[in-house]
């Protein structure tokens, strides 16, 4: 009986160190995302018992893509420069990595007036959550949990580590806001740095 | 050091941000082949040059950070991407040119490799291919 294993096939593809790296020109349709999405959220829906629990999930996927999107992006565009302090890295969040990301820079970057190691990033009707419909139940939930985690990955690899959370605005319940709150460490360097 | 030209000998290391190396290759021509007993001590000469870079980043921002630390008669060269992989060679002739472009062409080889979502960044670099086109661009640049 002859079997498909009879002789080794050869590899179709160059190995991935040797394929260019693509000029991220090329877009993703918002329905295959968006399905790929609500796959990911119900797969951690189902090992998650509550909606905080669940946004840590989505914050974590998120997190491992900040990493890379951040390393993909500066080699694309040839940065011979790195970000070091606090205000020029989210403003390259807000503008590079956003037009990246979603094809446009996000709405808004501002300071916490009570707090000094907070910021906000806000987005009225984030692309991710397009589709997404919070039920009542969960009224705490904000699925851009998953942008938090993007960016917290970029800050983190970057020497800038904070907490990033997805909130959805009281007042405006299509609009998110991402509440990033440095680590002290990063306060107080940028402090020094001021002089 | 000697400067420009001469086979230098050369040790390169990529740190990860957690402080472990996740590639190391040595690029020394065959007559100075002492590499084994000298292994040892590069690793920790290039954990030593670590701090300085650690403290340098912050004041200095661009990517090819250049010489930065010496010890005895070699120099040690840092580049360091935006996400804080840093790039460390121990070398003991100067060619700053050639480094230059040996750490930029690595890094492409690095996004590469950092894409795979299977890999994590702390982790060793595994890829014979990696290796192999490495040690190809350390016969173009370094020596």
């Amino acid at each position: 009986v002859r079997t498909a294993m009879a002789a080794p096939s050869k590899p179709r593809q160059a190995n991935i160190v040797d394929r260019p790296i693509s000029k991220g020109r090329s877009e993703v349709s918002q329905s295959a995302f968006a399905y790929l999405f609500s796959e990911f959220i119900q797969y951690s829906q189902a090992r998650s018992t509550t909606a905080n629990e669940l946004e840590l999930r989505l914050e974590e996927a998120g997190a491992t893509i900040g990493v890379r999107v951040l390393e993909l992006v500066a080699l694309r565009d040839g940065k011979s420069r790195r970000e070091t302090r606090m205000q020029s890295m989210l403003q390259y969040i807000n503008s590079t990595i956003w037009k990246a990301l979603f094809g446009k820079t996000a709405d808004a970057l501002s300071k916490s007036v009570e707090n000094e190691d907070e910021y906000m990033i806000s987005e009225t009707d984030p692309l991710v959550n397009q589709f997404i419909s919070v039920p009542p139940s969960l009224p705490n939930l904000n699925c851009a949990a998953f942008v938090a985690g993007i960016v917290r990955g970029i800050l983190d690899a970057s020497g800038f580590p904070a907490r990033v959370t997805a909130h959805t605005d009281p007042s405006e319940p299509l609009r998110t806001i991402l509440l990033i709150k440095f680590a002290p460490e990063v306060i107080a360097r940028e402090k020094a740095l001021a002089g | 050091p000697s400067s420009h030209g001469g086979m230098g000998s050369y040790s390169f290391v990529i740190v990860a941000g957690g402080d472990n190396p996740i590639y190391e290759a040595e690029f020394t021509p065959a007559h100075k082949k002492d590499a084994q007993d000298s292994a040892n001590l590069n690793q920790f000469v290039i954990h030593a040059a670590l701090d300085v870079v650690d403290e340098m980043l912050w004041n200095s921002s661009p990517i090819y950070l250049k010489v930065v630390d010496k010890f005895n008669d070699q120099l040690i060269s840092a580049y360091v991407t935006a996400g804080h992989a840093r790039f460390m060679l121990l070398h003991d002739v100067r060619n700053e040119d050639g480094i230059r472009s040996f750490m930029h062409d690595v890094h492409e080889l690095y996004v590469k490799v950092l894409l795979n979502p299977f890999h994590t960044p702390t982790q060793r670099i595994v890829s014979e291919t990696f290796d192999a086109r490495v040690r190809a661009l350390g016969k173009k640049y370094l020596n």
